[in-house]
């Protein structure tokens, strides 16, 4: 009786959607049916009508050409990208020499053309490291700070500016570094400039990502850290920022390649070395990949053009391998989480 | 479990308050804790120092240009830097070689509609394929396209410029605008895509690269303000009988819009900022305004990248302090951009925006 009831009312409920609906004949004739499927109890009842009526055919066209619209955007969003990276492939694996990587630039501006791009990369690798210490420690001690020390309206205050700092062009950025660092300090182009104007570019992104790091910390560990009488420094150390590393890492990997990507602030800082890059902060160029790409392909021969997509195509290694990594890190310590809380 | 930290829970003994060690190790530093605080606070100052920096900075060196150029630096097309040679002389109480005239107009129209077109092309895409990943493509396949968003993000700008100056750039003068151009009537709005659509370098070619550009911006914060519309009302919506596409633009897309709406000046104020890419692909053409979409042309950003050698030229230093007024310019009209960007998000979500450059 229970059941045949709730098939009553289950029917009445089906004939009035369908009567809600009510734009085509069809609504009407289902909504009776349901209404008598619904009546002495006992009787096998015959499959429930749809919940509602199938659309008028207008209204089914815009449905699929709607959704069509949105897949050929789709299509036209991924095929671009895929495009561009396969264009870089397709030129520069054809004539790919390792020596590329073991000779330096010095003849590519004099003699053309000959030369690698050795200085250029090692040149990134300082940048990446040298924004690594100096970016990584601003970043994460601002994230500590925003996330575990300040009073909230302080706090709004800081992200706010991290967050116009970060929608800044780089190239405002990179322009202000040459006037007050370069001209203004009379450091010349140089890698303690290039690296503070790259830094600046990235610690708000590092500050965020630690402070959103810090913040998914259960709070449970917190207390249990204080339960067991840590002091609250010795708990942000060894309980605190050891689960919140991975999150931390993350941010820097992804930081670092904003940071090796960018062209324009390290043109007005850095400009360029044709000589291997030197470890000194002031009065000395730096080589980087992205002005290899920058240059070189506007230079009158085939050799630095190639030169030119060799470095694109280490620019792209490099960010895919420090986005998969990054990648890499936060499913390792999803999964981690997971199978932690389901013990 | 008690929820009253005033009565502690039976069988827990405490002669007078709680016992030393546990309250009171809140407010007992060592000096290694009072040191890293310390520390902590100096770099969470940082970027309002910087901040603060950048505008001093560009304010201060801005100054004697905004005093020679005047308004109508806004105004004005022509952009020289006078005989640099020799022939200085003063006036109002800036020093400049005879001659110099600076006008941003072509400048701040480039970088307009420059942007302006990549938006246009830019935000249907980014819609559509947020609402084809989010609500159609099952959760592993969209997972890949959200780490291909990222990807797409991060390669570098300079390989975007290379990729429109030596291949798309020529093959898009060659085989799709001439035919445009051929085509279309010449009626107002379309006479735009008429005449010289010369050799790949210009206006569409650099919008069509900052939409690309653009995209991951505005899709992945598409999506992400997609994914926080709660079931409900879209179950309600589907019960009353309404198609996939009916609930996703009267439920989905109506709660979202004004998110979309930020999402879009995120990427316009990416799109206004960005340098090196345009500095490729828009033939870097100072004071002209462009007659069709196919014009060379350049933008405020572009214009600092590829003057400063000749701006070094300058003696009295106002060629860089042009420069820096130009600088000053673009920063102005992307914060203003960023920051209404972040109001707009924040009206429909806690989320707010990425913070970074789209990563």
């Amino acid at each position: 009786m229970t059941s045949a009831s709730r098939a009553g009312t289950k029917g009445v409920e089906v004939g009035g959607g369908a009567g809600a609906n009510g734009t085509s004949g069809s609504g009407a004739g289902e909504g009776g049916g349901g209404g008598s499927a619904g009546g002495p109890a006992g009787v096998v009842l015959p499959p429930l009508p749809p919940l509602h009526a199938p659309p008028s055919l207008r209204r089914r066209v815009a449905n699929a050409t709607a959704w069509g619209l949105c897949a050929l955007a789709l299509a036209l969003v991924i095929a671009p990208a895929v495009w561009v990276v396969g264009g870089v492939l397709a030129r520069a694996i054809p004539h790919w020499h390792w020596s590329v990587l073991t000779t330096d630039g010095a003849q590519v501006s004099k003699t053309l053309p000959a030369g690698g791009l050795e200085g250029a990369i090692l040149g990134t690798l300082v940048i990446m490291a040298g924004v690594t210490v100096l970016a990584g420690t601003v970043g994460i001690l601002s994230g500590i700070h925003l996330a575990e020390h300040t009073k909230p309206k302080r706090g709004a205050l800081m992200r706010g500016a991290s967050e116009v700092l970060a929608g800044i062009p780089s190239i405002v950025l990179g322009y202000v570094g040459y006037l007050a660092l370069v001209v203004g300090l009379h450091w010349g182009f140089s890698l303690g400039a290039a690296l503070i104007v790259l830094s600046v570019l990235v610690v708000p992104y590092m500050a965020r990502t630690t402070e959103s790091a810090l913040r998914q910390v259960p709070t449970s560990y917190r207390e249990g850290a204080e339960a067991l009488g840590m002091p609250s420094s010795y708990a942000l150390r060894r309980i605190v920022l050891r689960s919140a590393l991975p999150g931390i890492m993350t941010g820097i990997l992804v930081s670092l390649a904003i940071a090796i990507g960018e062209t324009a602030p390290l043109l007005y800082t850095a400009n360029y070395n044709d000589a291997l890059p030197g470890l000194a902060l002031t009065h000395q160029g730096v080589p980087y990949l992205t002005y290899a790409v920058w240059t070189f392909y506007n230079l009158p021969s085939s050799a630095s053009v190639e030169l030119s997509y060799d470095a694109a195509l280490l620019l792209i290694v490099l960010v895919l391998i420090l986005i998969i990594v990054a990648r890499v890190i936060v499913s390792l310590t999803q999964r981690n989480a997971e199978t932690n809380t389901g013990r | 479990m008690s929820t009253d930290p005033g009565t502690p829970p039976p069988g827990f003994l405490l002669a007078d308050g709680p016992p030393a060690g546990l309250g009171s190790s809140r407010r007992r530093f060592g000096l290694g804790e009072r040191g890293l605080r310390g520390l902590a606070a100096s770099a969470a100052v940082v970027p309002l120092i910087a901040l603060a920096a950048v505008l001093g900075v560009l304010i201060y060196k801005a100054l004697p240009a905004m005093r020679y150029n005047g308004l109508g630096f806004f105004t004005r097309l022509a952009w020289s830097e006078g005989n640099t040679y020799g022939g200085i002389s003063h006036a109002g109480g800036v020093t400049h070689p005879v001659g110099a005239t600076y006008g941003g107009l072509s400048l701040v129209l480039g970088t307009l509609m420059s942007s302006a077109i990549a938006l246009v092309i830019a935000v249907p895409l980014s819609v559509g394929a947020a609402l084809a990943i989010v609500e159609k493509l099952p959760t592993r396949l969209s997972r890949s396209l959200g780490f291909f968003l990222e990807l797409l993000a991060g390669i570098p700008s300079v390989v975007f410029g290379l990729w429109g100056v030596i291949t798309f750039g020529p093959i898009l003068s060659r085989d799709v605008t001439p035919f445009i151009a051929r085509v279309l009537p010449n009626v107002p709005v379309l006479s735009w895509f008429k005449g010289n659509v010369g050799a790949g370098e210009g206006l569409l070619t650099s919008g069509i690269v900052l939409a690309i550009m653009v995209v991951p911006i505005i899709a992945a914060t598409t999506r992400d303000l997609l994914r926080q519309v709660p079931v409900l009302p879209k179950e309600g919506a589907r019960a009353l009988g309404m198609s996939d596409w009916e609930v996703t633009r009267r439920v989905s897309l109506r709660w979202v819009g004004a998110g979309i709406i930020g999402a879009s000046v995120l990427g316009l104020a990416r799109a206004l900022g960005e340098t090196m890419a345009v500095a490729m692909v828009s033939g870097a053409i100072l004071g002209t305004i462009p007659t069709n979409i196919y014009a060379t042309f350049t933008t405020i950003a572009a214009t600092i990248v590829s003057q400063l050698d000749s701006a070094l030229t300058d003696s009295t230093g106002l060629a860089v302090s042009t420069l820096a007024e130009a600088a000053l310019v673009i920063m102005v009209i992307t914060l203003l951009a960023n920051i209404g960007a972040r109001v707009l998000v924040r009206r429909v979500s806690t989320a707010g925006l990425p913070v970074g450059r789209g990563i």
